[in-house]
């Protein structure tokens, strides 16, 4: 049962190889290899929300070492739910990749099987140096990835997204050394057992270390003022890769959550809840910025990458309140955030290939082919991310404005989640009628670029999420409430991961 | 024997950041690899600095150093290895294609496709 725990890391790691074996075959062997290996990532994906939900939390220690000294893969509710989340994202972005960007540059379907390993990885691992080389996994594979497709601005702005990352791993290393020389432990659980019991000057070095790697996961959640990368690097990555990337500033979201609650949680005694003051504040002006980038962009792709900043920012002030309530719908909303993002990256290329000349500028242009299709779509796309009711977006701003009431900072949070709401909702409705309503001339004659049932599809489903977010709202509300209980008291991951010794990696 | 491992890393994280500063390509590989080297041996100095003794294990009841850092170090550094390769490659070609070294290099005056 628990051996099930290696197979979202190991199983695209495989194919990936074997992918490059064949890489003189014709794509499709490629393809089919991929999108089978994608479905059957979702399938286990599946499988291990059922079995986090049963409470228990599993844990497989690789080689059999037990917990401090080997490494182990944790699986619990929160994990479960991302690698869920992961392999949706995956999914439909290779069922679009498939149609044709694979083969704008050598080795997409290895390096997007190792990019899923990566991230599969650091959301299962529970050791902090194995969480660093995880990173470097999936970075590795980004870099080639962004650079996916050739081109000058695509290399400029891959160029600055790798020396910012490489420079993130430099902090990273030491972040890890520090925290190793203090607690002479780098086992997250153990980590958090041995912050309470800390002298005043190792606390002291404790903190710097957490510092920084709120710093490293920062940068890779493109938090204010660590987001500079991202608008340019994702609004000028290929469609299939920036959607997958809208995963990407989870996982940074995702380990601020998992180290700042096992780690530097309730149970570190004077270092307990270290992220708070800084988290809010930079969550905050992370939410100002990405919406007013987003009234102030300049391109489809730009506008897109500005929303997923914004709804980080939202994300993580949810994530900075630390309660029941607030994780609860900051993990609604990352859901919704990252599966809506995701699909709005990939119905940009279907607008823009039917404005010809122009692409997604933002400036008046010819009519599109297909108005009110792609119209419509990006409409809904854009009630969803902005938050606009009857979508998911709308439950999950809500249930976060809810769970601040009453807390000191409510006033900021409300004054700052209601005020970005009518800038986002002003910068799509400005896009919206610059492409779709603001037109000049006659449509152009393109019939290549009319959109396919297959190019639309993965963009739609992804979209559609959000329609099912909404009508299932009430049990994923249910499970990520039990998520939140089991992240916020961390005594039982620790004692899962420490108490059982040798025993856990056997199959129970 | 602190005052000196503690003080070439000061030193190589300073020159790493004054490098990178400098947003050209050849000084960020440089400026990336010598911070790179200072987190190396950051962690391997964490692991505590033991004059003198055997690396490993020795016959007798010797003192010995850490492992576990030594482990770690190797991991990053195979890592960096790789990741310094790709940058050198990446470094190249992007000067070749937009002619110039400069990370942050004019912007395209089109803008964003």
């Amino acid at each position: 049962m628990t051996g099930l725990l290696i197979v979202p890391v190991a199983l695209p790691a495989f194919l990936g190889a074997v992918q490059l074996l064949l890489v003189r075959q014709s794509p499709r062997v490629q393809r089919l290899l991929g999108l089978a290996g994608s479905l059957a990532l979702l399938a286990i994906a599946l499988r291990l929300v059922a079995i986090a939900d049963t409470g228990v939390i599993r844990v497989y220690a690789i080689g059999d070492w037990p917990a401090p000294l080997g490494i182990v893969l944790v699986l619990d509710r929160l994990s479960a739910y991302m690698l869920l989340l992961a392999a949706l994202v995956g999914l439909g972005s290779l069922a679009y990749a498939v149609r044709g960007w694979d083969q704008a540059g050598r080795n997409f379907h290895p390096l997007f099987m190792l990019q899923l390993a990566g991230i599969n990885g650091a959301f299962l691992t529970g050791d902090l140096f194995n969480l660093f080389v995880f990173f470097e996994v999936l970075l590795i594979a980004s870099f080639c990835l962004m650079l996916h497709g050739g081109g000058k601005a695509r290399l400029r702005a891959g160029t600055i997204y790798v020396v910012l990352n490489l420079v993130g791993s430099a902090l990273f290393l030491i972040a890890v050394g520090l925290l190793y020389g203090v607690a002479g432990t780098l086992n997250l659980a153990d980590l958090g057992r041995a912050m309470g019991a800390l002298d005043p000057a190792g606390a002291g070095l404790a903190r710097i270390g957490a510092v920084l790697l709120l710093v490293v996961f920062g940068l890779k959640a493109a938090l204010v003022p660590l987001h500079l990368w991202l608008p340019e690097g994702y609004g000028e990555a290929a469609p299939p890769v920036a959607a997958l990337f809208a995963i990407m500033t989870k996982v940074g979201a995702y380990c601020i959550l998992r180290v700042f609650t096992v780690v530097f949680g309730p149970l570190a005694g004077e270092l307990s809840w270290l992220a708070q003051p800084w988290l809010l504040p930079a969550a905050l002006a992370t939410l100002w910025l990405g919406m007013l980038g987003a009234l102030a962009s300049r391109a489809l792709g730009e506008l897109v990458a500005f929303l997923l900043i914004a709804s980080v920012g939202t994300l993580l002030i949810a994530f900075a309140l630390f309660s029941v309530p607030a994780i609860t719908a900051g993990l609604y909303y990352l859901a919704h955030s990252t599966l809506v993002t995701a699909g709005l990256f990939l119905l940009l290329e279907p607008i823009s290939r039917q404005r010809g000349e122009l692409g997604g500028r933002l400036a008046p242009g010819p009519p599109l082919g297909q108005p009110h299709l792609l119209g419509w779509s990006f409409f809904v796309g854009a009630v969803a991310v902005v938050g606009i009711p009857p979508l998911s977006g709308f439950l999950g701003k809500t249930m976060i404005l809810q769970s601040a009431t009453g807390l000191d900072a409510a006033g900021w949070i409300y004054a700052t989640m209601l005020l970005t709401g009518l800038l986002g909702l002003i910068g799509c409705s400005r896009a919206g009628n610059l492409v779709f309503w603001e037109t000049a001339g006659e449509a152009e004659d393109r019939p290549a670029a009319a959109a396919t049932a297959g190019a639309l599809g993965p963009p739609l489903a992804l979209i559609g999420c959000s329609v099912l977010l909404t009508a299932a709202a009430g049990p994923i509300v249910d499970y990520a409430e039990a998520t939140a209980r089991q992240v916020v008291d961390p005594t039982c991951y620790i004692r899962a991961v420490l108490d059982e010794g040798p025993a856990s990696g056997r199959s129970r | 024997m602190e005052i000196l491992v503690a003080s070439t890393i000061g030193i190589l994280v300073a020159a790493g950041t004054y490098l990178i500063l400098r947003a050209r390509a050849y000084e960020i590989i440089l400026a990336l690899l010598l911070l790179a080297h200072a987190g190396n041996l950051f962690v391997l100095s964490m692991g505590g600095l033991v004059v003198g003794s055997v690396p490993i294990l020795g016959e007798e009841d010797f003192v010995y150093p850490d492992p576990v850092p030594q482990a770690l170090v190797l991991t990053a550094i195979v890592i960096n290895f790789g990741v310094t390769a790709f940058v050198i490659v990446l470094a190249v070609r992007a000067a070749l294609q937009l002619g110039t070294d400069q990370i942050e290099g004019p912007r395209d005056e089109s803008g964003p496709q």
